[in-house]
């Protein structure tokens, strides 16, 4: 190792030109391969192809076709939706619905198909047509038979009259972002148009589409907002700890052409960039600065020792290659057992990551000593008095090593305990803070008619027409009645509430036979007459499959969280193993399988987690030469993900998938750390002959001040991740700046402690 | 009708004289669908059975079969009149239309289960019948009327010559459709294939038809007809058997009281 050390010191000054070069063209020919970056808009992203609850929820979709929606929601600022010009703008935006992209069908109170007696003819027409025309008389009848049909009330009309909504289903012909963009272009467009025309109304967009477009903004947003913030806070950094205007630019030059590569690499491999992925920049300068001061500060050490430029550069190359190399291989591991993760965009970011910190590996050993050795590089930089400061924290961790080392065993022991009152929510809606307009559209939607949380049941009958079968339309009915009277439950579409209406219809408009019918071939026939009535796009076959053996539920619940989904599709579930045993079937929906996501992927990465933990103690057994220190360095990198865990358990509480990949990614991090103030203490120990309090006093001497400064690099970095409005990366973000800060903790502290109580 | 017979009556001159003036395309496309409506008159009535197979994107199947009944009248559009026999909870269940060259169809339903008649909403013709493919509008009577047309250009489709023009429907309100672009052989003006755009002016449809055969040495009529929705992935099969022309039905076939006997 030695020799390969002074081997590439040499080599980088000699080939200094053709190192610049040639690492400059492998850059640029890397970064190249950003064109081909794509973003994914699709909330589906987060599901490997083989997660059951995607698949149960696919199988639902292939019978009933899968659909995405678009919602309007409509609050006239008088907060009576029952009024001509309110009612003629509903009639318009329906009318203009139709024109949306790959729509397939539009519900609104207008085209509601309501179903009345005339004589002894069925009449099913639009609940609302001309409404201009409408009279005072007429608008009341509206307004009775909208609040009065369960069909309508909670999700079409609010219960006090002041909101409405215009749902479109949208079928899209493929799975590309591309559609999306186009079908939420047009959306926010006739929104646009709406407010124009009609300024007494105020108008939110919501709804499936949307949310996939928030996924694709997302990352844009991040990246826009969250790098430049990143290269002001590095900037910064750079300057108070390198003192040199040269120094900052050329590492901001080397950590630009990692965050590049990482990127372009992704691109040739045809990553497509989703809003986790997309973090991999912000990740990435942070990671790769950290290994530029280390060659800069120790180049400028030797230099202000009197040694010349080449030679600093040779000596700092030497010195700091293995820990480097060490260092950024441990991230690396640490990003890349993220694929063992079950959501493909943690397995984007870490592959992106290990891609990003192994050429700034490469841009840091090669590419910067070859730049500064042609480059007029000088420093101001005087470490003394912090290497002072660092003396006396020596001192005082060796003074008090008893109480500091049993302090910070009760802290670790303590803050973990907090990990109980972690609980874990998976709302995709509150994945997006209230920047975007569609979580703002949601909150409002959820408040005054349904949230777009809802459990599907596909209920069968078992056997072709059999959902004409007075019996299955009890327990359905049943079913849907017990859902009514759960407490979260703002609403429930059931075709067995058409069936009442038309039995009603039929027996001339008389609420006494607003009941079911009693007999399989007049249930069957009502049927058959009411579908020949259906306009087009508003057909049944949404809601009952091709040979009428099965049909859906759909239960829409306003934002609950993950326990609240899951607890009331388990007691769902439960109802009909006791009531109905043969139609008993699992709730699906995306909401029912956001609900799963944590688990599954806590559940995924943990074998990730434990084979990261596994490679990077081997390789710090290796580097450390020393099988007892190796070991003992499991305790300093692993404790802080957990405090981490503990202290957001006390004071937050709720976690969502960031939490899954905190392990594999910060051990990588940590480690770092770990390796630089271990390797120092034994070059004490074995160099030096020092004993172990001189050895503690020498490590933190040499390299406290660098630890200090990476240590606030990364931190800020990842604090910086957390202004996300991306709730995923914002809390990977605050949990990642806190396990570092608190790794920082530990190894001033309880390491040195724990060193000096085991090796007396 | 006697301004259909005058437009009729000059298309058909203009037909004749093979171009000796320059028509337009609007001219041309309407010329082809009286030439087409010309062919078919006369049949008196025919009746056939139906059998209809519904298919989901994946392939899941869904049978109906229907005796069809059709009259022909003079200056108006056809009568007709379906019967269910399966599934088995509708069999029996009747269904008569009169069909208008201006204005709403009218329709009725006969529920045995019932023993009533009830009259059907025309106004949503644009629905699907049956939970198929097919919408009301497009196996109704196809009058001359109903649409306004544009011819497009000549082209080769299976191997025929043939006449492309687009329709556009007069109800633009009740229909589901801009716009239809339909195939229609030179030869013996069959319509081979017939797309159906939606509201938003996609492709919503598209119908294809097979097996045509000549009954009475005149009358041309599909054994299959396909259609495909390419939005939902679903699609219907209509197979015809048993054409029978000139089976003596009369008026008196097509009311109330026929459809509760009609089973």
């Amino acid at each position: 190792m030695k020799r390969i050390e002074n081997w590439v010191g040499q080599l980088v000054i000699k080939y200094r030109w053709l190192f610049i070069l040639g690492l400059l063209a492998i850059a640029l020919m890397s970064a190249s391969g950003m064109r081909f970056l794509t973003f994914s808009n699709n909330s589906r992203m987060y599901f490997s192809k083989d997660n059951p609850q995607l698949q149960a929820l696919e199988a639902l979709e292939q019978t009933y076709t899968r659909v995405e929606n678009v919602l309007f929601i409509i609050a006239p600022k008088s907060g009576n939706v029952f009024e001509p010009q309110t009612l003629a703008a509903l009639e318009f935006l329906t009318e203009e619905s139709w024109k949306i992209p790959f729509s397939s069908r539009v519900n609104s109170l207008s085209n509601y198909q309501h179903t009345r007696a005339l004589a002894d003819d069925l009449i099913v027409e639009d609940l609302i047509r001309n409404a201009n025309a409408l009279t005072n008389k007429e608008i009341g009848d509206i307004k009775a038979v909208a609040l009065a049909e369960p069909m309508l009330l909670n999700s079409m009309i609010a219960k006090d009259g002041s909101v409405t909504a215009v749902n479109i289903n949208i079928i899209k012909p493929e799975d590309s972002s591309y559609e999306t963009k186009k079908v939420s272009t047009a959306a926010v467009q006739l929104k646009k148009t709406m407010e124009d025309t009609y300024p007494f109304l105020d108008i939110y967009l919501s709804g499936g589409v949307m949310i996939d477009s928030a996924f694709g903004e997302a990352p844009v947003r991040d990246m826009r907002a969250l790098i430049p913030l990143m290269f002001t806070l590095l900037l910064g950094l750079l300057v108070v700890s390198l003192r040199s205007v040269m120094a900052t630019s050329c590492t901001l030059l080397v950590i630009i052409l990692s965050a590049s590569t990482g990127l372009g690499l992704a691109g040739w491999l045809g990553i497509a960039l989703t809003p986790a992925s997309a973090n991999a920049p912000v990740i990435i300068l942070t990671l790769a600065v950290a290994d530029s001061i280390h060659i800069l500060v120790t180049m400028f050490h030797q230099m202000r020792q009197g040694t010349n430029r080449h030679n600093a550069i040779r000596e700092s190359i030497r010195i700091n290659f293995q820990p480097v190399l060490v260092t950024s291989v441990t991230t690396a591991i640490g990003f890349l057992t993220m694929n063992f993760s079950d959501a493909p965009p943690f397995r984007d970011l870490g592959n992106i990551v290990a891609m990003g910190v192994l050429s700034a590996f490469i841009y840091s050993v090669f590419f910067l000593p070859a730049l500064a050795a042609v480059l007029p590089l000088t420093t101001k930089q005087d470490n003394h008095s912090q290497s002072h400061l660092f003396v006396r924290l020596a001192d005082f961790v060796i003074t008090w090593r008893s109480p500091v080392f049993w302090s910070m065993l009760i802290l670790i022991i303590l803050s973990t305990t907090g990990i109980s009152k972690i609980r874990l929510n998976d709302e995709f809606i509150k994945y997006f803070d209230r920047s975007y307009d569609f979580r703002v559209a949601s909150d409002f939607s959820a408040e005054h008619l349904t949230g777009l949380e809802i459990i599907d049941w596909a209920l069968e009958s078992g056997e072709e027409g059999g959902i004409n079968e007075p019996e299955y339309l009890k327990t359905v009915d049943a079913f849907a009645q017990w859902f009514r009277s759960q407490p979260e439950v703002r609403h429930v579409y059931t075709f067995t509430d058409i069936m009442k209406r038309l039995n009603q219809n039929m027996h001339g408009d008389d609420p006494a036979w607003y009941r079911l019918p009693e007999e399989r071939d007049l249930a069957a026939q009502y049927l058959l007459l009411y579908e020949m009535n259906l306009p087009f796009g508003l057909d049944l076959n949404n809601r009952i499959n091709l040979d009428k053996s099965a049909t859906r539920m759909t239960v829409s619940i306003p934002n609950i969280g993950t326990a609240g989904v899951l607890d009331l599709e388990r007691r769902g579930r439960k109802w009909l193993e006791d009531n109905a045993p043969s139609m008993s079937t699992y709730g699906s929906g995306l909401s029912i399988i956001f609900s799963y996501i944590s688990a599954r992927n806590i559940r995924s990465m943990l074998k990730g987690s434990v084979i990261a933990l596994f490679l990077i103690s081997l390789i710090m057994i290796i580097v450390l030469k020393d099988l007892k220190l190796g070991t003992l360095s499991l305790l300093p990198n692993l404790c802080p993900a957990f405090m981490a865990f503990g202290i957001w358990g006390f004071f937050v509480g709720q976690v969502g998938l960031a939490v899954s990949v905190l392990i594999a990614m910060t051990l990588g991090i940590v480690v770092d750390d770990t390796v630089h103030f271990l390797t120092k203490y034994q070059r004490g120990r074995k160099e030096h002959g020092m004993n172990s309090e001189e050895a503690v006093r020498y490590a933190f001497k040499t390299v406290g001040s660098a630890m200090w400064i990476t240590t606030i690099a990364l931190a800020a970095g990842f604090t910086i991740l957390s202004f996300s409005g991306f709730q995923i990366n914002s809390h990977m973000g605050s949990m990642t700046a806190l396990t570092i800060s608190l790794a920082l903790l530990l190894d001033f502290f309880f390491l040195p402690a724990l060193l000096l109580k085991l090796d007396q | 009708m006697k301004t259909s017979l005058i437009i009729l009556f000059f298309c058909v001159t203009a037909l004749m004289s093979s171009h000796a003036f320059s028509e337009t395309a609007e001219e041309k496309g309407l010329a082809i669908a009286i030439e087409a409506d010309l062919r078919d008159k006369g049949f008196f009535d025919y009746t056939a059975d139906m059998e209809m197979i519904l298919k989901n994107k994946h392939g899941k199947e869904s049978k109906r079969s229907i005796r069809i009944k059709t009259l022909e009248v003079a200056d108006d559009g056809d009568k007709s009149l379906s019967i269910f026999d399966t599934p088995r909870d509708v069999k029996g269940t009747a269904f008569l239309t009169f069909s208008h060259k201006i204005g709403d169809d009218d329709q009725w339903l006969y529920l045995p289960a019932l023993k009533r008649v009830k009259r059907i909403n025309s106004r949503n013709k644009s629905g699907s019948f049956m939970g198929s493919e097919f919408a009301y509008e497009d196996i109704a009577s196809q009058e001359v009327e109903k649409y306004t047309y544009k011819h497009l250009r000549e082209e080769q489709y299976q191997g025929q010559d043939c006449l492309v023009g687009e329709s556009y429907p007069v109800d633009q309100k009740n229909s589901g459709y801009t716009k239809r672009i339909t195939w229609t052989d030179k030869k013996e003006y069959r319509v081979l294939k017939m797309e159906y755009y939606d509201r938003k002016q996609s492709l919503l449809k598209t119908l294809i038809t097979e097996d045509h055969q000549q009954y009475l040495n005149k009358y041309w009529r599909p054994g299959m007809m396909h259609m495909v929705n390419h939005q939902t992935g679903k699609s219907t099969t209509l197979l015809w058997k048993n054409y029978q022309f000139h089976t003596g039905l009369t008026d008196k076939d097509f009311n109330s009281t026929s459809l509760k006997r009609a089973r």
